[in-house]
């Protein structure tokens, strides 16, 4: 089996995990403080994923543009291609944090959401 | 539109020049290649207003250095600009340098400069107590002085087109051709018609005055480099302190500044390039090090920026400042190098005097204003006076830049008024926002804001310093 | 003249955190003073994750952080001020403060929390010869430029310094298309969080260049690019590993500062090496009434850290303005000492040890190193000794120190010195 070194991006801990791994078989994992790091570094190399945090257009609001993210980590080769997609989306005020603005971002199954409340202005 | 004068280059040299015809029934334009008056040599300078000790008896040079000294105090008030009669101090280190000082008192009493004194090793401790201690003497003139070296210039030229002087800027004159009595100047911005042409155009000069006639003289840049340090060391000297002048200039100094910062510098070192503003590590190397000389507590943890500056020198030694002989109308004010801040005024009269042996008709207005009135500076005020204000225009409550205490008000103000900001350097010089410590991190954004609401372009055309220095590269997506 | 009980100076997740604490330990009358136009303080503009899993157990952006206090703070009906700066404090506790429809505003506060966070080192500290166009920017104004307001600083980018701001900024710009092409450290190690450098450089192939610096600027009106060098071991650049990066864009990441100028007016010591005032355990400073806490204090990397500081300060002064008791007069107090190893250590005493709880020491090392046991010590004793993986000068350590080790500080008058060393 071959041995890989990762460093876990879940906290800010950053532990460097030992991963056995073969193909998409995972073996033996070291090196992490929870059991986070684990789930993580099994994901990562076979179906390594990432949150993505951005902003979208708003109209009407206190602030010109809305901070969203991804709310669940979406497999990393989409990032580009969601970027994209989210471009294009402008909403209005007012926006509850949680409020979803896109879903089902390029068919990932997950959905952007809001990650502040813009009342309107005024 | 037919000017009677054309002035090239809106410096301190060009402004005073400006000023004075504005006192006078004609019509006279200040023609200025960059964004904004004062980007030249006048930008970047030790601000010192000299005594004029050291400029030799009976040159242009240590005659106007004399009496431009003599009224800045009017001047200052005038046009409501800050000016510190602080006093300088040469001092001395050697036997070699007593004998240097000591003949620059015997040429300062030549050049009639008032209260000069040479003082021993405890008179000057007792002056400047954070001076190197093992100081032998000092001269002493206590009528030299520190200024606000671009405010002067920009409250020169405000007061001037306040009283009628177009100012034109990104409007560099490329050529001039003389057809006739008259001049018709090339500009970027189409040809400007004037009867006479006043070359104030500083680093320039040699270029601009060779486009109307064979050229005597030729302009050498000389760059100086500066430290500027934080404002907790600016109490560090009362006075200006210099080195001992060596052939080469008069050295490294270091001085208080109007702002209440402690400014060290400049080197002096020929180079080829005349924008070349820009500064090397040995040169603020050499800095520090022969600053700690004259004031041994300066090190670099205190140094919040550094800068350079170019001086026109003339291969001639002194100011060229006289009417050509060959085609008639045109003046030089040119190799205006050090003390030309100082001098400033006083070329300007002089100036006026050439035109007017040149034919030019001097009429004066009946309602010239000689009163410029400064932007109002939160920070200077009383409560009282704040609240005042803020009643009266709530933007002044509003703080833009932090480390300065500068308000919105004071920020739009600047961009109003005449000769007004149009970007974020000018602001800046006119505010002092974006000065301060934090040199513009918490400013910036909101400086951009307000002038692309005040001059009604979108943020991504607010330059830092005129064409091609904008500040973002468009929007996001 | 306005009276309050509290005036915390700051609207960040330490003034809120800080507001809400002494509100449940009991004080009414609270005033929070914030200078933008809305609470939150830095986290708005830091939108990316990474903030509160200690805290919350969850991974949050920063906005999310800050309004689950904002929030907080808006029902407990805390009063506050935004859009108003605070231009002095004096050692009575009188506050001058400014807005535009108050114009200036005198409030006298029996107890004052200050919370004013930090601001961004910038080139002039540094001094990188060269021209001065536009296009140099420091990371954190970058990022308010592309996340608050919308607009791109710059298309192809050099970062300097790899502090965090830097490293997100880098990902940051590479999504909204921008080329970001070598992030430069002059040390020869990070000084942001490694998951930053994983997911922020590795993941988008941005090379970062460790012991590198900018030695020169160029271009007269917009950046035309950076002259970057390596550096040796006394960080000055070698002769002949000059290269030319042709950029538009200087982003700086080179740290962050205590904003400290407000409390330098009201006669707060302040420790140079963290830049921000000498506190003690109860996050209490050397001028009576006056606690700090949060990037005032010492910067942090991770916001849970400021906000557990920040409680520590509301709760203090709470007890402060019930029982009217000098933060000063306590008696004996412990200093703390950074020993081999440490840069330095918060709190920089202990002074009120009649009545300490816990005690929690934050420092930082003053290099990286592997495998080390960070020891507490007190006179003689070991008050503590444990193993660490690695510690980094990026990232914030802490030692908590149990009641057993509380009693020996207590117990043993003989000594004043509490030293963590890094031991190898
Ligand atoms: C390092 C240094 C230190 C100094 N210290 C002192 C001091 O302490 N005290 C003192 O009294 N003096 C000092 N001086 C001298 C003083 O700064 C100068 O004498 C003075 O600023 C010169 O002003 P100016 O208007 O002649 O030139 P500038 O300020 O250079 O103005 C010339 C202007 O002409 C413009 N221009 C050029 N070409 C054209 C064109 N073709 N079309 C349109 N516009 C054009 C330029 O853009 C510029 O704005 C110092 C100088 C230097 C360099
Ligand atoms: C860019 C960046 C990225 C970060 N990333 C992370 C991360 O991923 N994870 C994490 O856990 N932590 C992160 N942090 C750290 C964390 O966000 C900070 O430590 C935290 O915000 C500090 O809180 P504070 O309240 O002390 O300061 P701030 O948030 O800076 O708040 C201080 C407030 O005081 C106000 N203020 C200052 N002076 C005055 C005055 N004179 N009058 C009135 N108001 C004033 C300011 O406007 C500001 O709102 C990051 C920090 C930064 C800067
Ligand atoms: S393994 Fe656990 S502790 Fe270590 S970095 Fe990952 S999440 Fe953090």
């Amino acid at each position: 089996m071959e041995e890989r070194i990762i460093t876990c991006i879940v906290c800010p801990m950053g532990c460097r995990l030992n991963v056995e791994a073969e193909n998409d078989k995972i073996g033996n994992i070291s090196g992490n403080r929870c059991s986070r790091g684990k789930t993580y570094a099994a994901e990562e190399c076979t179906a390594p994923k990432r949150m993505l945090t951005t902003t979208v257009r708003v109209s009407g609001g206190i602030h010109p543009f809305l901070p969203v993210k991804t709310e669940r980590a979406i497999p990393k080769g989409l990032i580009r291609q969601c970027m994209e997609e989210i471009r294009s989306v402008q909403v209005s005020a007012p926006v509850k944090a949680g409020d979803i603005i896109v879903k089902n971002i390029c068919g990932t199954g997950v959905d952007i959401i809001a990650t502040r409340s813009i009342p309107c202005q005024n | 539109m037919n000017y009677d004068v054309a002035i090239i280059g809106a410096g301190v040299t060009g402004a005073f020049i400006a000023r004075e015809l504005s006192r006078y029934d004609l019509k006279a334009c200040l023609l200025e290649k960059e964004a904004d008056v004062a980007m030249g040599t006048t930008k970047a300078n030790s601000a010192i207003v000299h005594a004029g000790y050291d400029a030799k008896h009976g040159t242009l040079k240590s005659k106007l250095n004399v009496r431009g000294n003599q009224m800045m105090e009017r001047i200052s008030r005038e046009l409501d600009v800050p000016f510190k009669k602080t006093g300088s101090l040469v001092l001395a280190f050697s036997e070699h340098d007593l004998a240097t000082i000591k003949d620059l008192y015997e040429n300062g009493l030549k050049n009639g400069v008032p209260g000069l004194r040479l003082l021993n090793a405890e008179e000057v401790i007792r002056l400047e107590p954070n001076v190197n201690p093992n100081i032998l003497g000092a001269l002493y003139a206590p009528s030299a002085g520190i200024v606000c070296p671009y405010e002067l210039a920009i409250g020169a030229v405000e007061n001037a087109v306040d009283n009628g002087v177009d100012l034109k800027l990104e409007c560099e004159v490329r050529d001039i051709r003389c057809t006739g009595d008259i001049f018709e100047l090339i500009t970027g911005k189409g040809a400007i018609r004037s009867n006479y042409v006043v070359n104030a155009s500083g680093l320039q000069a040699d270029i601009i005055s060779s486009m109307v006639q064979e050229t005597e003289f030729s302009i050498r840049p000389r760059k100086g480099e500066y430290l500027l340090m934080d404002k907790t060391m600016g109490n560090m000297v009362n006075t200006v302190i210099f080195q001992p002048p060596t052939r080469m200039g008069k050295g490294i100094l270091v001085t208080p500044t109007v702002d209440g910062n402690l400014l060290t510098g400049p080197t002096a070192e020929d180079v080829d390039d005349r924008d070349d503003v820009s500064t090397s590590p040995s040169g603020m190397r050499r800095i520090m090090e022969e600053a700690k000389k004259l004031v041994p507590n300066l090190g670099f943890r205190d140094v919040i920026t550094s800068f350079a500056g170019l001086r026109a020198a003339p291969d001639t030694g002194d100011f060229v400042i006289e009417a050509s002989r060959k085609v008639k109308g045109f003046i030089n004010a040119a190799g205006i190098e050090s003390p030309g801040l100082t001098a400033a005024p006083a070329i300007g009269e002089y100036v006026l005097e050439l035109l007017k042996e040149q034919g030019l008709a001097l009429k004066p207005k009946d309602n010239f204003n000689p009163i410029r009135k400064s932007i109002v500076h939160f920070r200077d005020l009383n409560d009282n006076d704040r609240n005042e204000l803020i009643r009266k225009n709530p933007m002044y409550g509003s703080i833009v830049c932090r480390c300065e205490t500068v308000t919105e008000g004071e920020i739009v103000d600047s961009i109003r008024r005449p000769a007004g900001a149009k970007n974020l350097d000018a602001v800046k010089r006119r505010t002092r926002a974006g000065m301060g410590r934090c040199q513009g991190g918490f400013c910036t954004p909101r400086v951009v804001d307000i002038l692309s609401r005040e001059l009604g372009i979108p943020p991504e055309e607010v330059t830092k310093k005129g064409l091609g220095s904008n500040i973002l590269l468009g929007k996001r997506g | 003249m306005l009276k309050v009980d509290l005036a915390v100076i700051g609207g960040g997740p330490a003034g809120l955190a800080a507001a809400l604490e002494a509100r449940k330990n009991g004080i009414e009358n609270i005033l929070i003073i914030e200078r933008e136009k809305e609470l939150g303080g830095i986290l708005q503009q830091c939108i990316h994750n990474g903030f509160g899993l200690h805290y919350f157990g969850e991974e949050l952006t920063g906005p999310e952080y800050a309004e689950r206090f904002v929030e907080q703070v808006k029902k407990e009906g805390i009063a506050y001020k935004t859009s108003t700066m605070v231009l002095d404090i004096r050692p009575d506790r009188t506050i001058t403060a400014v807005n535009s429809t108050d114009g200036l505003i005198k409030i006298s506060a029996a107890c004052i929390i200050l919370a004013m966070g930090c601001r961004e080192r910038t080139r002039g500290t540094l001094n990188i010869p060269g021209d001065r166009p536009a296009g140099i920017f420091t990371a954190g104004t970058a990022q308010r430029f592309v996340n608050m307001e919308g607009y791109m600083p710059g298309k192809k980018v050099v970062i300097l310094g790899s502090g965090d701001i830097g490293l997100i900024m880098a990902r940051r710009l590479t999504l909204e298309g921008a080329e970001v092409k070598m992030v430069c450290e002059l040390l020869p190690y990070s000084g942001g969080l490694t998951r930053n450098i994983v997911q922020c450089l590795e993941d988008y192939n941005i090379p970062l260049r460790l012991s590198h610096t900018v030695v020169k600027i160029h271009g007269k009106d917009r950046l035309k690019g950076v002259t970057v060098a390596k550096v040796d071991s006394n960080r000055q650049p070698i002769k002949g590993t000059e290269e030319y990066v042709e950029c538009d864009t200087l982003l700086l990441s080179v740290g962050l500062i205590p904003e400290n100028e407000l409390s330098r007016g009201a006669g707060i010591q302040i420790d140079p090496v963290t830049s921000g005032p000498v506190v003690d355990e109860r996050m209490a400073t050397s001028v009576e009434g006056i606690f700090a806490c949060g990037n005032v204090v010492h910067v942090h990397d991770l916001v849970d850290n400021v906000t557990m500081e920040s409680i520590t300060a509301g709760r203090n002064a709470a007890k402060y303005i019930l029982s009217c008791k000098d933060t000063r007069s306590v008696g004996r107090s412990i200093k703390t000492v950074p020993g081999h190893g440490v840069r330095y250590i918060v709190p920089q005493r202990i002074s009120d040890l009649e009545n300490i709880e816990e005690l929690k020491l934050f420092f930082r090392t003053n290099d990286v190193y592997r495998n080390a046991l960070v020891v507490v010590h007190f006179g003689q004793k070991t008050l503590y000794s444990a193993k660490r993986q690695k510690l980094a000068p990026g990232e914030m350590e802490t030692v908590k120190l149990k009641s057993e080790a509380l009693a020996e500080l207590v117990c043993d008058t003989s000594c004043d010195e509490l030293k963590v060393d890094i031991e190898l």
